[in-house]
């Protein structure tokens, strides 16, 4: 066949000549249905449901009405908040509509506008490190896509190091540093530093607020301690900015761990989104090698995705460049994070009323930001979501941010029982 | 605040020490990366202040007036959503009726295989995230198989593969001499690849070369690559582009399909829907069976899971909202028409503006090339003269973006080349 192919066929035939085709039998259809569709990816199994998105799928095949979902850290539908948040965008929206903007590709950095107010955002906007041109920003997909982005780049130019993890924290398999104590329901602050101390020159994973899933922070004066065994051991920072503006309400409280390391000059990177108060960003930090640096996140990002949508960063870049929308933004951003304190204060209530044993439920009260670690184990969760339809993730984390002042007392009955009838 | 106060009086104490310890930075071994060779291309064109710089670099649509263009069905679909739908999470796989309305186009209406349920597909950030996304797949589940590029290619394809640490290797298509397909190279590298290999494969207007295999020479294709047992993985990023007719464009796919290959899929709307900036695509594989097809699904999206978690919603919502209404889907097939028609027209104009010059070469390529591109034939020595001496930006391979040439500026651009092609 190879030869009689040579023979007929002109080197070079161009698309619509017709001297490439040849007619033997041997092209003939019918001996090729002999062959049997195997699929090269036969082997291929069910990947196991997503520990965290999972939920959301189980929730929405229950058909109890009792149903809450606990799961995903995702505002709650019907508040009253979430509506003003959707008519923030609404207006957001109508400024790009009336300004008719294009639907160009970003360069692959994302947009400038976008990348500017959230550098401002973090680290205010008086900042030196912006000032003298120190931060290298790249708008990413979402805190996810940051985090992927900066992993990337440590893999590249450190292939060896380590990265050291809160344990828990947000489902990433690397090496771990104690964190949580499930006896105070609390930091275990003296077991973090003794891990930190660990091998020089790793990163280090933190969360700037309102760590996920614990809901637990370090107090200020911690947060000086962890920065003098980082800088003592000369590891790198890397921070996880998830929920700024929602952990206390406050953009700056919430961002004073970050500024912290950045006054005492430390190199770090930081991973941001707006998923939460919608939208992304990623940003890193650095001396003098900010435009190296980001030419190789460039590269690391063009293979993933080319460059980043363009719609939320616009609407990011419309609210926070408008000084009326800013302020709205951040008023409704206080209202957010005083809902979710006023549901922490109903819970820890509820629970103090109903439970008959005398534990102390105040952890709840001393958590920050959306999410509760309220010390189930798996067996306990799975009673919370088998018998009362509470869905949360395994590692006993509840979302505030799907819980209504009114299922209050519902969910404090479930905790209850999970807890003093199920081991 | 206490807290304010607390750092003044650590930094007043520390600052000394800082300065010493500080000295070295951990990037210092970071080397500027290599411009990207298609973006880098605009952004060079960004800063020349010249008055009649023209960019026929990167493959973005533009009007007779050299401007972009967002679509109007496209105005109409984000009239239709602003501010009206919440943007929660999208499941991992992403709109659901987006996905259904992309693997319409793609598979066919009525396509059996989407009633039997057999296509696993999730949304992706465009192309450029379908096809990494199934180069991850690739390396986990056949790790030492090989992907066969065409060569020339778009360049991001290779460093696609090479990003997923999947071996590559290339095969001829594209034949300098002719500026047409190299056919008979083409099939003898798909017969001595060993059995088993993946190929990708451009379903419709090549990109750079804008040469596409005829239909006869698609299904000679198609025969090979099933007698190899090898994967066809398909990225049509042009689907209606290329002829103007979305079903036409996917006739390599209809072809294969029709032979029973269980092949693999990216998709696109950066070009077809201009919806660049959103990156909106899709991904699919076609499964043996529903039962395959759901576990392929699930290994997609947990391969996405720890790249972005979810896709953009905006940019889906505006597909599905087209795709899903008869009246706008009328107004997008007739605005890809006018788009793919333009550009058709300006390759004729092109064409004909240099054999008006009296060019001792021939420019027959130009209209027989298909799609956004014309491959032009002009060496790197001669874009760098382009750039240098007329201001016209193209990549160094000689690529042409067609969908940059207007009426206006046809006559300069044709001018141009013939000066630095004419004594060839």
């Amino acid at each position: 066949m190879h030869e009689k192919l040579k023979g007929k066929v002109k080197l070079g035939s161009t698309t619509n000549s017709t001297a490439g085709f040849i007619k033997t039998k041997s092209f003939g259809r019918v001996s090729m249905v002999a062959a049997v569709n195997v699929s090269r990816f036969e082997g291929v199994t069910m990947a196991p449901p997503d520990p965290i998105l999972g939920v959301s799928e189980a929730f929405k095949a229950d058909t109890d009405e009792k149903k809450l979902n606990l799961g995903v850290g995702a505002y709650e539908p019907k508040s009253y908040s979430l509506m003003c948040l959707m008519l923030l965008r609404r207006l957001a929206e109508n400024l790009m509509l009336e300004r008719g903007e294009n639907k160009e590709y970003l360069p692959i950095e994302g947009l400038a506008a976008f990348n500017k107010v959230t550098a401002e955002l973090l680290f205010g906007a008086d900042n030196s490190v912006l000032k003298e041109q120190r931060v290298a920003t790249v708008q990413g997909l979402s805190g996810t896509g940051s985090l992927r982005l900066a992993a990337a780049l440590i893999e590249r130019y450190f292939p060896g190091a380590k990265v050291l993890i809160s344990s828990p924290t947000w489902e990433f398999p690397w090496s771990e540093y104690r964190y949580y104590d499930p006896k105070t329901v609390g930091l275990d602050f003296e077991g973090m530093i003794a891990d930190i101390k660990a091998p020089g020159g790793s990163f280090i994973l933190l969360h700037g607020c309102a760590h996920n899933p614990t809901g637990i922070d370090p107090t200020p004066e911690q947060w000086e301690k962890i920065a003098d065994v980082i800088q003592e051991k000369n590891h790198i920072p890397f921070f996880d900015v998830a929920y700024q503006g929602f952990a206390s309400g406050s953009l700056d409280n919430d961002a004073s761990s970050v500024r912290l390391f950045a006054t005492r000059g430390m190199e770090l990177l930081v991973a941001q989104s707006y998923s939460k108060k919608p939208w992304s960003l990623c940003r890193k930090d650095w001396s003098n090698e900010c435009c190296l640096v980001k030419s190789q996140l460039k590269r690391l990002a063009r293979p993933m995705y080319s460059n980043p949508p363009v719609h939320g960063a616009r609407i990011v870049a419309n609210v926070v460049g408008n000084p009326a929308l800013f302020d709205e933004w951040k008023a409704e951003m206080e209202m957010m994070a005083g809902r979710i304190k006023n549901v922490r204060q109903k819970l820890f209530d509820s629970l103090s009323a109903k439970d008959k044993s005398g534990k102390d439920w105040s952890f709840i009260l001393r958590q920050i930001g959306m999410f509760s670690f309220t010390g189930l184990n798996k067996a306990q969760s799975d009673n919370m979501t088998n018998k009362w339809h509470v869905y949360m993730t395994k590692d006993g984390r509840i979302s505030l941010a799907g819980l209504s002042l009114a299922k209050c007392e519902y969910l404090a009955d479930a905790i209850i029982d999970s807890y003093h009838n199920v081991s | 605040m206490a807290m304010r106060s607390l750092i003044s009086e650590r930094v007043s104490c520390r600052s000394s020490v800082l300065g010493a310890r500080w000295m070295s930075s951990w990037w210092r071994n970071v080397e500027p990366a290599p411009k990207d060779p298609i973006l880098g291309v605009t952004e060079a064109f960004l800063a020349d202040p010249s008055p009649d710089k023209v960019n026929v670099g990167v493959g973005a649509y533009r009007d007779d007036n050299g401007k972009p263009v967002v679509l109007e069905c496209v105005r109409e679909a984000e009239r239709r959503i602003a501010g009206t739908a919440n943007m929660e999470y999208l499941p991992m796989g992403g709109s659901v009726k987006m996905v259904e309305e992309t693997l319409k186009l793609a598979y066919g209406d009525n396509s059996e295989f989407i009633k039997d349920k057999r296509i696993a597909a999730v949304q992706s950030l465009s192309g450029t995230g379908a096809c990494r996304l199934f180069a991850d797949f690739q390396k986990r589940f056949h790790p030492d198989s090989q992907i066969y590029i065409p060569v020339p290619t778009w360049s991001n394809h290779h460093n696609i593969w090479r990003d997923a640490h999947v071996t590559q290797r290339t095969f001829h298509y594209y034949h300098p001499g002719t500026k047409g397909l190299d056919f008979a190279a083409l099939m003898d590298d798909i017969k001595n690849a060993p059995n088993g290999s993946f190929f990708l494969l451009h379903a419709c207007a090549h990109n750079p070369t804008g040469v596409d295999p005829s239909e006869e020479q698609w299904k000679e294709i198609s025969y090979q690559i099933k007698a190899k047992g090898h994967f066809p993985f398909f990225d049509m990023a042009y689907q209606g582009f290329a002829s103007g007719d979305p079903e036409r464009d996917a006739k390599a796919i209809r072809i294969f399909l029709k032979d029973g290959h269980l092949l693999g899929l990216a998709q696109s709307y950066a070009k077809n829907m201009g919806l660049y900036g959103q990156r909106v695509g899709c991904l699919s594989v076609l499964c043996e069976d529903e039962k395959q097809a759901v576990a392929v699904k699930s290994q997609l999206q947990q391969l996405a899971r720890p790249m972005y978690s979810n896709p953009p919603v905006h940019g889906a919502l505006i597909v599905s909202t087209i795709l899903g209404d008869a009246e706008l889907k009328k107004l997008w097939l007739k605005e890809v028409q006018g788009m793919a028609d333009r550009i058709i027209g300006m390759r004729t104009a092109l064409r004909e503006n240099l054999e008006e010059l009296g060019s001792p070469l021939s420019w027959k390529h130009i209209t027989n090339q298909i799609g956004m591109f014309c491959y032009s034939g002009l060496t790197p020595e001669q874009v760098d003269r382009l750039t240098n001496e007329y201001h016209i930006y193209m990549t160094r391979n000689g690529r042409i973006s067609m969908a940059g040439v207007t009426t206006g500026n046809v006559g300069f651009l044709a001018n141009a080349v013939h000066e630095v092609t004419k004594s060839t």
